[in-house]
């Protein structure tokens, strides 16, 4: 039976590089996440209008947390919704 | 005592109905009362008639009102036993503007007031 690594591929099996996730806000400086612009804070929400966690976005901590609370103040302020289906 | 002074944004969402004349009014009315209590307004912003996220109150709009100003910190109690009062407005919020935010609103400014410029001479050089 052909143990693993006997198998030789055709084409050499290239295990794509996943490109080095950056917080977005460090890198071009923003210093404050203004509430009132949803089309910035919807890159930042699902298709339900869920916040994304920080594993995908790669944001750091203290910016998740001021996005946070730009979010919630937008909901609050009806200019983000709180749940729906088609958001983008 | 000293009054520490603080910069505030207030945003209102008055109900749709209001005529066009009486959200004016209801303007004036919120920067007089800011101004009689020793605030001083930044800058105003008017977004008008907007469609929001979720119904409020059964309304599916509502008229935005924007207002930056800087204030003793005493002042926001008074706004808001005047601002719960007033049933035209379904919904308030003052925020506390931090020196980045305060940097964020004036850069804003300035460029939307140098685009309008460019925009005006281009009229002209068009003209």
């Amino acid at each position: 039976m052909a143990r693993a690594n006997d198998i030789k591929y055709l084409t050499t099996t290239r295990v794509e590089k996943r490109q080095k996730k950056y917080c977005r806000f460090k890198k071009l400086g923003i210093k404050y996440i203004d509430y009132k612009d949803a089309e910035f804070l919807k890159k930042f929400l699902n298709e339900q209008g869920k916040m994304l966690p920080r594993r995908i976005t790669g944001t750091s901590l203290k910016y998740q947390r001021k996005l946070g609370h730009a979010v919630k103040k937008a909901r609050q302020m009806a200019i983000l919704p709180y749940v729906t289906d088609l958001l983008k | 005592m000293a009054t520490n002074i603080q910069n505030y944004e207030m945003m209102l969402i008055f109900t749709p109905v209001l005529a066009e004349e009486d959200f004016k009014s209801a303007q004036k009315k919120f920067t007089s009362l800011i101004k009689e209590h020793g605030g001083e307004i930044e800058h105003e912003n008017a977004w008008g008639l907007r469609s929001l996220a979720y119904p409020i109150q059964k309304k599916t709009t509502g008229l935005y009102y924007l207002v930056e100003y800087n204030a003793p910190t005493d002042l926001n109690a008074k706004l808001e036993t005047q601002l719960n009062r007033d049933e035209t407005i379904m919904r308030h919020m003052i925020t506390h503007l931090d020196k980045f935010a305060l940097e964020y609103t004036k850069r804003k400014r300035n460029a939307k007031a140098k685009s309008e410029a460019e925009t005006a001479k281009a009229e002209e050089a068009a003209s």
